[in-house]
């Protein structure tokens, strides 16, 4: 890995002492180390960038240390965060189907540094980290898991729905391939209020093969819409590989007259680097499509063991060799701007915030009974709703 | 039962907050005169006289029949429906940015039954956005747009083809409010025409009222003059809710004289066509003109029917109905959905369960056969209610 430094002598400021951390336990807290925020470091990603019908961005990136350790604990934060989520749902506080994100967490982190939270995301149902990547908290995460009022949705849309509309991230959603034409939708949005920002629509290797993706993405093109497609190739569709189920699993270039980049989605930087090539392209021509190249370590959901359509060494080599959280911890190591046992002692602390937000939404209060009624419309007729055996009034539609 | 009626009959009452236009309330001034598409002259008044011959008897296209004053003295505007259609449309355009129109063919073409006729030269083409035929993604991204605040239109040329888009407007338009515990509000008007036609096929006749009713999340309004085409095309834009207007293909050349002044509709309010005492005959959209022919006749015979145009399909106007059934005690319900499933089969479950006390007859049901839409005509005319069937309904009902 070939890594240059270069250093503006007099900037550097010691940072001051880790701030306490607030009790919403967001992303991105301060760390106490002798990085400075104006270093600037140019990392080589870990393998060039390929391009369909486009020029593709360079391999060197720059970064800061700040970011690195930022990306660090955010990548640490999710992980942490989804394994908590496999247990809570084998202890059954989580039910239903529940998606884990644990491996592709470079998609979310890269991504959110390339972008502003005016420009949107949305995803299908593999959402949680994205949420936190948005500025979700894990209180948030884990109430809606368990179905708590004081969750993302209220308690009423579960894993499958988590949003945070002021935030722009569009959801969470549970049909295969549905969200791309709403992901057109907010990019003609954007087009039509002339917002200069842009969409991100992500599915997976499985929806690529959706109709709908080709109609809205021939749509975007026709209309220049600042819409960037983002396919997170993970290379299982559930238990189908992506060659038995794709003639062409060449993702990014299914686009066909859409320019396309292939990116290694275990690679932090290079995530960032693709997504912003991708905003100032979207801008400027229309739309895009990434692919990322990533892996996820737990089945399909947690109904789905992982290890019936691929084997246990594959899921481990991976581990070892890709794992984009060890990737940076390397990284930092390497360039000396940290050290083990501060890198340690965040891991510590982030297990400690996920228990305390687990612990937090385990005693928060499950949605009241008139809230089955609520939302359904945005401003009703006052019209009386009973329960299933009409002989008691539950509520007035508002 | 009593108690939940009341509930219903009391809470139902109107509370928007916006001024509009009640039926009933649409004469403001003493003067103001308007021939309704049946021809037949309202003010509330009663017909004058149980022996007037006055038979139509094309049901559908009735180009406003000569009524004695000249149309130059009388105030308000004359126009077909799919005019009034167009001119709510633009009204609307014309008043919030935001709404912006979606479809295939409705802008440099003009919309393939001309209701957006202008609009694209009006207001540029992303504005009135012609479309590929991707039914479920430009649904989709009608409905991804509103959730960004914009409030678009989605034209389906033929409300059969939206079952295309049948995923979209279950899942992401009816739902999304709920699941994202109120974060979002897609506050889109899905609209087109469907019913059965003149000869255009199974697959071009549909009745899409009857698939959509159960999604949650949605409002669902059927227009059938232009009257009631303007206001409620008007009130579904501005509502906050997703909202599919029914229109009608048979219909869009009726022409009627309409107020000048603006004028909303209530979504949720039926419409009185025509009070009476012995009958309630419930209706929405191609067979309330069926209806009226059959009126005809039952005066002639000396029934006196009301007939109420239910307009609201989801939810219904209890209020309306229930006020009506507790007046005349006999229901027939009038209806151009199949009898499985279709909206009739949800309104008689719905009086039933509220009205029953008041009922001294079953509930008839007058609906197109459970078959697809045959092609030849004389076929087709067996599919769907003739007035015929209705009047031998009523008589039977009022024994």
């Amino acid at each position: 890995m070939a890594l240059s430094t270069s250093l503006r002598s007099n900037l550097i400021k010691p940072l001051t002492a880790l701030t306490a951390l607030s009790s919403t336990h967001r992303l991105r807290s301060p760390f106490s180390s002798s990085a400075d925020d104006a270093t600037v470091l140019t990392i080589e990603t870990s393998v060039p960038f390929i391009g369909h019908n486009c020029e593709p961005p360079s391999r060197n990136v720059e970064t800061t240390p700040k970011e690195l350790l930022g990306f660090f604990h955010d990548m640490a934060l999710m992980r942490r965060m989804e394994i908590a989520s496999d247990s809570l749902y084998k202890s059954k506080l989580i039910r239903g189907f529940c998606h884990l994100y644990d491996g592709q967490e470079a998609v979310a982190v890269g991504m959110e540094a390339a972008i502003t939270r005016r420009d949107c995301i949305i995803t299908a149902y593999r959402d949680h980290c994205i949420y936190l990547g948005r500025g979700g908290t894990l209180f948030e995460c884990f109430s809606e898991l368990m179905g708590r009022q004081s969750g993302c949705s209220k308690g009423k849309g579960g894993s499958m729905h988590f949003y945070k509309k002021e935030n722009g991230f569009y959801g969470g959603h549970g049909i295969v391939g549905a969200q791309i034409p709403l992901g057109c939708g907010l990019a003609f949005a954007q087009k039509y209020s002339k917002d200069e920002t842009v969409t991100f629509a992500m599915y997976g290797d499985g929806a690529a093969n959706q109709g709908q993706l080709f109609e809205a993405l021939n749509m975007a093109a026709l209309w220049d819409l600042p819409a960037i497609l983002v396919c997170e190739n993970n290379h299982y569709g559930m238990g189908t590989a992506e060659w038995r189920a794709a003639k062409s699993p060449a993702y990014y270039k299914r686009g066909d007259y859409v320019p396309g980049l292939k990116v290694d989605g275990m690679d932090v930087l290079a995530v960032k680097q693709a997504c912003r090539f991708a905003k100032e392209h979207a801008l400027k021509n229309g739309p895009i499509i990434l692919e990322m190249d990533t892996y996820r370590y737990h089945g399909h959901s947690m109904s789905d063991p992982g290890s019936t359509y691929r084997t246990r060494d594959e899921i481990s080599g991976v581990r070892q060799e890709r794992d984009p959280i060890e990737r940076v911890r390397k990284l930092i190591l390497s360039h000396e701007l940290s050290n083990e046992a501060e890198l340690k002692s965040i891991e510590k602390e982030i297990r400690g915030q996920v228990d305390d937000a687990i612990a937090q939404a385990k005693e928060s209060p499950m949605p009241d009974p008139s809230e089955l009624f609520t939302n359904v419309y945005v401003k009703g007729f006052g019209i009386e709703v009973a329960g299933a055996d009409r002989k008691e009034v539950r509520g007035v539609l508002p | 039962m009593a108690a939940i009626f009341q509930g219903i009959g009391a809470a139902a009452a109107l509370p928007s907050t916006e001024k509009f236009h009640s039926q009933s309330r649409r004469f403001v001034s003493g003067s103001l005169f308007v021939v309704r598409s049946d021809g037949r002259p309202s003010l509330g008044s009663s017909p004058r006289s149980r022996g007037a011959q006055h038979l139509i008897t094309n049901a559908v296209a009735a180009k406003a029949d000569a009524s004695a004053t000249s149309t130059a003295s009388k105030p308000g505007h004359e126009l077909l429906l799919f005019e009034a259609l167009r001119e709510g449309l633009e009204e609307e355009m014309d008043r919030d940015p935001r709404v912006c129109v979606m479809g295939e063919d409705v802008g440099h073409y003009g919309g393939s039954y001309k209701v957006t006729k202008g609009l694209a030269t009006k207001y540029g083409d992303l504005r009135v956005l012609d479309t590929p035929i991707a039914e479920n993604s430009f649904t989709g991204m009608g409905i991804g747009a509103a959730m960004t605040g914009l409030r678009p239109i989605i034209e389906g040329m033929n409300m059969g083809f939206l079952l295309l888009a049948f995923n979209q407007i279950s899942n992401n338009c009816g739902m999304l409010h709920y699941t994202s515990g109120g974060q979002f509000k897609i506050p889109v008007v899905i609209r087109g025409p469907g019913g059965v036609g003149r000869q255009l096929g199974a697959e071009h006749s549909q009745r899409l009222e009857s698939y959509f009713q159960s999604i949650p999340g949605i409002q669902m309004v059927a227009c059938s003059t232009p009257y009631n085409a303007k206001g409620l095309m008007k009130a579904a834009i501005r509502s906050e809710n997703p909202v599919i207007l029914f229109e009608h293909v048979l219909l869009y050349n009726l022409k009627e004289r309409i107020p000048d002044e603006e004028y909303v509709l209530s979504l949720e309010e039926a419409e009185m066509v025509r009070p009476g005492e012995h009958v309630t005959i419930l209706t929405y959209s191609r067979m309330r003109y069926h209806v009226m022919q059959a009126a005809k006749t039952l005066v002639n015979k000396g029934y006196d029917p009301e007939v109420i145009d239910i307009r609201s399909l989801k939810p219904f106007d209890l209020y309306t109905i229930g006020n009506s059934v507790k007046k005349t005690h006999r229901v027939l319900i009038v209806e151009e959905c199949m009898r499985t499933g279709g909206i009739g089969a949800s309104l008689t479950a719905a009086i039933t369960e509220n009205f029953i006390d008041y009922l001294d007859a079953p509930i008839v049901c007058l609906s197109s056969q459970d078959v697809p839409t045959p092609y030849a005509g004389t076929l087709e005319e067996w599919t769907v209610v003739q007035p015929a069937q209705i009047v031998t309904a009523v008589e039977q009902l009022c024994q």
